[in-house]
């Protein structure tokens, strides 16, 4: 899903469904394969947007948009999956609803070692605290993830990460 | 002369009489046991686990109710396991967010072993080096007193006040455990249907 000049239009997408599904706050810790969907946001005067120090932060501040009766979405990597586990037991058994679109390291033509463990902890570590793990591998596959998964999270009060797999956010370049 | 320690139980129930609209979030431990005995309704929040989580519950409730006030009753263990809230909350500056740490420079519910309170760490400190509109370390009643009332109105930005209190355990006052229950009692109270 590229645009004519080659730059990735999924972002664009994803920030569409997320609008759709009338998001109005999103909580971010900085991240490459985010950065233009944040941006996005970041220009949103309609969402509040909030970088964080460590990614569980965000899961708390998800719970508290909800009970403020706002829908919200948290942006993260595969590494600060494993920042958030106790913090998800607040929405797990709270039923409180709970998007994550997480990017992955560690996993397709990775060049940083330190990037693995963490990566292949990822699902797992979700799995076993009770949220429920997507993942997408294409940018058309992932646009109907996320909406599929914004509907899990809002709908049926369920906690939901979106895995976006390395090989579609592309070859990291120094 | 010695001024004796604040009771917790007096403290929170001061900060607490004709809190009006005030929303209310707790974090787990005995600020969540002081809240329910203050008085258990519709408008409070208790957490029982997700520690470090309180100040951002209430972060992420003071955005999306910018219209009403909002106080975060924690302790002192609690915050210092989130001390990156403070820089984060500090960032958004919202004006309607109040951190009160209830301070017993212990960590209660596990045996009363010494927090890093105790030595010489001052959380009002920090909240003041991150940038919030307001922050200071009370000790006596009427203080609490005139904080409750400041608490009422918005404020140029976030506020955290260290409330000190004696190291004792006054009996569990529990609110229900049910986080599905609280959370539905809370956004029924604000106008939100269940799910």
């Amino acid at each position: 899903m590229d645009g004519a000049d080659g730059a990735q239009t999924w972002p664009t997408a994803l920030y569409r469904v997320l609008k759709a599904a009338e998001v109005r706050q999103m909580a971010y810790v900085p991240d490459a394969g985010h950065t233009a969907l944040i941006n996005l946001f970041l220009a949103d005067k309609d969402v509040v947007s909030t970088v964080l120090t460590t990614e569980e932060e965000g899961v708390a501040i998800a719970a508290g948009a909800w009970l403020g009766g706002q829908r919200s979405v948290l942006l993260m990597q595969s590494s600060g999956v494993g920042n958030c586990i106790n913090m998800l037991s607040l929405p797990v058994i709270g039923r409180f609803p709970l998007l994550m679109l997480v990017t992955m390291r560690g996993e397709w033509a990775e060049f940083n070692p330190w990037q693995m463990p963490m990566s292949r902890a990822t699902q797992p570590a979700l799995e076993a605290i009770g949220v429920k793990v997507l993942r997408a591998e294409t940018a058309e596959d992932l646009v109907e993830t996320v909406s599929a998964a914004a509907a899990l999270a809002y709908d049926a009060d369920g906690q939901v990460a979106v895995l976006i797999g390395q090989r579609l956010l592309g070859r990291k370049k120094w | 002369m010695v001024t004796p320690l604040l009771e917790r139980r007096a403290a929170v129930a001061a900060l607490l009489k004709d809190r009006g609209d005030l929303l209310v979030v707790t974090g787990l431990g005995s600020p969540t046991y002081d809240v329910h005995a203050a008085g258990d309704r519709d408008d409070n929040y208790y957490l029982w686990g997700a520690m470090g989580g309180a100040a951002l519950v209430g972060l992420g409730l003071a955005l999306a109710q910018p219209q009403r006030q909002v106080l975060v009753i924690t302790g002192d263990g609690e915050q210092l396991m989130a001390l990156g809230a403070l820089a984060t909350i500090a960032v958004k500056r919202p004006r309607n967010l109040a951190l009160a740490v209830i301070d017993n420079q212990h960590y209660g519910e596990t045996g009363m072993q010494a927090s890093h309170t105790g030595s010489g760490i001052d959380l009002a400190a920090i909240a003041s080096a991150c940038g919030f509109a307001a922050s200071g370390v009370l000790r006596t009643l009427p203080e609490v007193e005139a904080l409750a009332q400041a608490l009422r109105s918005t404020a140029e930005g976030p506020r955290l006040h260290v409330i000190k209190v004696a190291a004792d355990s006054p009996p569990r006052s529990m609110p229900a455990r049910d986080a599905v229950f609280i959370k539905n009692r809370f956004r029924a109270h604000l106008g939100f249907a269940a799910g």
